[in-house]
């Protein structure tokens, strides 16, 4: 039987960088293969090529035997390809129907034919066994039906290849299920999946076949038959990775910051924490789990000074915090590990020296007064550079010119290096690649045993569950539940992720 | 390998600019060696020659600062015009107006109120932009014609010299000119001073440190306690008294009163020297000098060669064009760029 896709020897370099280095690969009818690698490792490159959104410089891909010219998208739609992007393109205003049909409608005359419109996306929804409601208004759907969407848009046009790209990353465990479900479906009616993903359990749980690429080139070619999370870890990161973070157990101490009836909105002024307390002591990691979305980041904001807070306080030790100016709340002793690092967190065109003291600069002996001391910049870039296992050509180069997984450490070292009481780190490890991923929970968790008290954010289920001591479970701008990190369970933790009792 | 990148564009810029003017020349049947060649000597060959264009130089150095601080702290003063003219008008008021004061009094309060005066006209566009959110460019342009025209209007009405067809102010009382040095004005030293002082807050003081951090990113600035409104309004109050400084030293230096005529396009050739200079305050004295002497010296082209001097306008417009459309370029790449590799990932 011939393959659906046959990639041969892709490369795509860009200035500096090989994206995709001679892979191959290939797909055939009704089989799910996952592509499996760290962020930046080619596999995004890769599934674009195949759409003809990225240009290879070398290499053959051929879709049902014929030879598809490189960077040419309308082949790739008309041999039957269809993708899913990590970033929905949906039109959020407008209903169900009306963006499954968008580009292609059926038509009444100059008008478009409504009911033949509804009807198809009825037919489409029971032939794939993908419900939705046709006419609900997108933007009113959980993240999980958005993306039902997206992939009954991509289905529409008869596709034979699906391609999703990272699909999990903002689903729910119960989506992330649903989704797997889907998958084995599509391939069940004969549909060939090629799915990216980082996440080594749904590998396990849906592919027939798993590629592992590693710095865009292939690690090796494999089936979850023959091996298991960890082997497939280390084709990722071709070591061994300790996927458990070695931890002792918390030496709990007393409150340190206690947030009181914390209320906020989000940036289109809505409700997005609301009444939200807790309290958390010092050597302790709380965990904050939740799905995107439900106030994480608005919480971690207003506890940190930089969104109003409506009502409610923050307290350090029992002082309450002022509102408003973040950098106020630093100088009690809340560190923060910024979301957006690229924003808050670093000056791009500055050096990792300059970087390393950004919110204390003006503090001895960064400063004398008013002149800054440029020996105890450099001293204080070296001791860190060295300490965090910061990446670099030297202490002048630019933040900018570093890689994510460097930059996050130019942030952590800053935040963490500082006589702190209370770390607060919004999605540490995003972003980054999995040996700073190691360093940094090894880091946060030494800030633990440091005293500090720790309140972690992440999208990550894994993350939370392999760091925190404890667990509160966030929905809708709420704590659901506070748990005990030792005998949390996925299963549950996923129910209340998704607002379901307990 | 830096050092030089950073130089090589306005080098580049100055090249094809000097290229263009001379195929222009050549097209006009000029000889461009001959042109060039005078327009030299005519500015550096002799020491007459130097404090010409050095004089010259002396508001460009000083307006070119003016907008080197705004650029650092991320703030484009195209209004150095209307604040160098604002600073023009108050310091020649108060010239000719305030009488009976000894030099030593007299100058440098003139000299303040050019130097007050300029920083309130920058001042405005920096509270609109701070407090209202009002780009300083639509501002600034906004508020160079309205200095221009309040200009005018009180050159023509209250402060017009009396008996005087001309629309101009009485010329500024002898205690308020700025005493020449071997024909040379003593302001192009203080434009150096400055230029050299202004290098050194943004190398080594944390008010420099933290207009460039505003000027880089804004939101890491107010993340580390840096207040982004207060860092706007010191730059545009910095920038406006600078502008306003050099309106003054024109003024009491070398034009002696307010006309409305005078110094068209000081505070456009400021921008043009800073953008050359890369944003960097030394850099401004090499382009001010250059610049001034290409004012100062371009009539000569039309004895020597018969080139007129407006050619000199046409060169130094290409070193604005230049130096400004690589920008907007990189810009427009960098984005494609970063479309491109990224990759994604952790719901990114």
């Amino acid at each position: 039987m011939s393959a659906l896709l046959e990639l041969t020897n892709i490369t795509k370099t860009y200035p500096g960088v090989i994206a995709n280095e001679n892979i191959s690969l290939s797909v055939t009818k009704g089989e799910i293969v996952a592509l499996l690698g760290e962020n930046g490792a080619g596999k995004s490159t890769l599934v674009k090529a195949v759409f003809g959104l990225v240009r290879p410089d070398s290499g053959e891909i051929r879709i049902k035997g014929d030879l598809i010219s490189a960077g040419d998208t309308a082949a790739a739609i008309e041999h039957g390809v269809g993708m899913v992007h990590q970033h929905f393109q949906l039109v959020p205003v407008m209903s169900v129907t009306e963006n499954i049909i968008l580009g292609d409608e059926p038509r009444k005359g100059i008008f478009i034919d409504k009911k033949k419109a509804r009807e198809e996306v009825v037919a489409l929804s029971k032939r794939y066994g993908l419900e939705v409601d046709p006419d609900a208004i997108v933007e009113d759907l959980p993240v999980g039906m958005q993306q039902r969407i997206e992939i009954l848009k991509a289905l529409r046009k008869d596709v034979d290849l699906l391609i999703l790209d990272e699909p999990t990353a903002v689903l729910t465990p119960q989506e992330i299920e649903e989704l797997l479900g889907v998958i084995k479906n599509l391939a069940s009616a004969g549909v060939g999946v090629l799915f990216i993903t980082h996440k080594l359990r749904e590998v396990m749980a849906v592919a027939d076949r798993v590629v592992v690429l590693r710095n865009g080139k292939t690690a090796g070619a494999t089936t979850p038959k023959e091996t298991n999370e960890e082997g497939l870890a280390q084709l990722m990161v071709g070591r061994n990775v300790v996927l458990q973070v070695d931890k002792s157990d918390a030496v709990k101490q007393g409150i340190v910051l206690s947030i009181r009836d914390l209320q906020a909105n989000d940036d289109r002024k809505h409700t997005a924490v609301d009444g939200f307390s807790l309290d958390v002591h010092a050597g302790e990691i709380m965990g904050i789990a939740g799905v995107e979305g439900n106030g994480q980041r608005e919480l971690v904001e207003a506890i940190c000074g930089m969104r109003p807070r409506l009502m409610g306080s923050v307290l350090v030790d029992g002082l309450e915090t002022p509102d408003m100016q973040p950098h106020k709340v630093h100088r009690m002793g809340i560190s923060h590990i910024p979301e957006d690092r690229e924003k808050h967190g670093l000056v791009a065109s500055y050096s990792i020296e300059d970087n390393l003291v950004l919110n204390q600069f003006d503090q001895p002996p960064f400063a004398n007064g008013w002149i800054r001391n440029s020996n105890a910049l450099e001293q204080n870039a070296n001791t860190l550079v060295e300490e965090f296992d910061i990446r670099t050509p030297s202490i002048k180069t630019t933040a900018g010119a570093l890689s994510g997984g460097n930059k996050q450490k130019v942030v952590v070292a800053r935040e963490l290096s500082q006589n702190t009481k209370v770390v607060v780190a919004a999605q540490p490890t995003r972003g980054v690649d999995v040996g700073s991923i190691e360093f940094i929970h090894k880091q946060l968790v030494s800030a633990r045993d440091h005293g500090a008290a720790v309140l972690l954010v992440s999208a990550e289920l894994d993350e939370i569950l392999s760091l925190s001591d404890r667990i509160a479970v966030m929905f809708g701008g709420k704590i659901v539940a506070i748990l005990d990190g030792k005998d949390a369970d996925r299963a549950k933790i996923g129910r209340m992720m998704a607002g379901l009792a307990s | 390998m830096k050092y030089l990148r950073s130089w090589l564009l306005p080098a580049i810029a100055l090249l094809v600019a000097f290229a263009v003017g001379a195929l222009m020349m050549k097209i006009q049947g000029a000889n461009p060696f001959i042109a060039y060649k005078s327009l030299f000597t005519s500015a550096f060959g002799s020491s007459a020659g130097i404090a010409k264009t050095l004089g010259k130089a002396t508001p460009l150095i000083i307006s070119g600062l003016a907008v080197t601080i705004c650029l650092r702290a991320g703030l484009f003063n195209i209004g150095v015009q209307g604040q160098l003219l604002a600073g023009a008008l108050a310091s020649a008021w108060a010239g000719y107006a305030i009488k009976g004061l000894p030099t030593i009094i007299h100058l440098p309060l003139a000299l303040l109120f050019g130097v007050f005066f300029g920083a309130l006209t920058g001042i405005i566009a920096g509270a609109l932009k701070a407090f209202r959110g009002v780009h300083e460019v639509i501002t600034t342009i906004m508020l160079n014609s309205i200095v221009l025209q309040l200009g005018e209007y009180l050159a023509y009405g209250p402060f017009k010299e009396p008996g005087q067809q001309l629309a101009r102010t009485p010329e500024v009382l002898n205690s308020a000119k700025i005493p020449q040095i071997f024909g040379m004005p003593l302001g192009f030293f203080l434009g150096v001073a400055l230029a050299v002082i202004a290098w050194w807050v943004f190398k080594t003081t944390t008010s420099g440190f933290r207009m460039e951090t505003v000027g880089r990113n804004k939101s890491a600035a107010w993340y580390a306690g840096i207040s982004v409104k207060r860092s706007i309004l010191i730059s545009m109050f910095v920038g406006g008294a600078l502008a306003g400084l050099g309106g003054a030293i024109e003024t009491l230096g070398v034009v002696g009163r307010y006309e409305p005529a005078f110094n068209g396009g000081i505070g456009f050739d400021g921008i043009t020297i800073a953008l050359l200079g890369r944003a960097n305050p030394l850099a401004v004295i090499p382009g001010s000098i250059l610049f001034g002497g290409m004012r100062g010296a371009g009539a000569s082209m039309q004895f020597t060669a018969g080139v007129s001097p407006d050619i000199i306008d046409l060169i130094l417009a290409i070193v604005l064009f230049l130096v400004t459309a690589p920008l907007i370029g990189k810009m427009i790449k960098s984005i494609r760029d970063t479309e491109q590799i990224t990759t994604g990932g952790w719901g990114n």
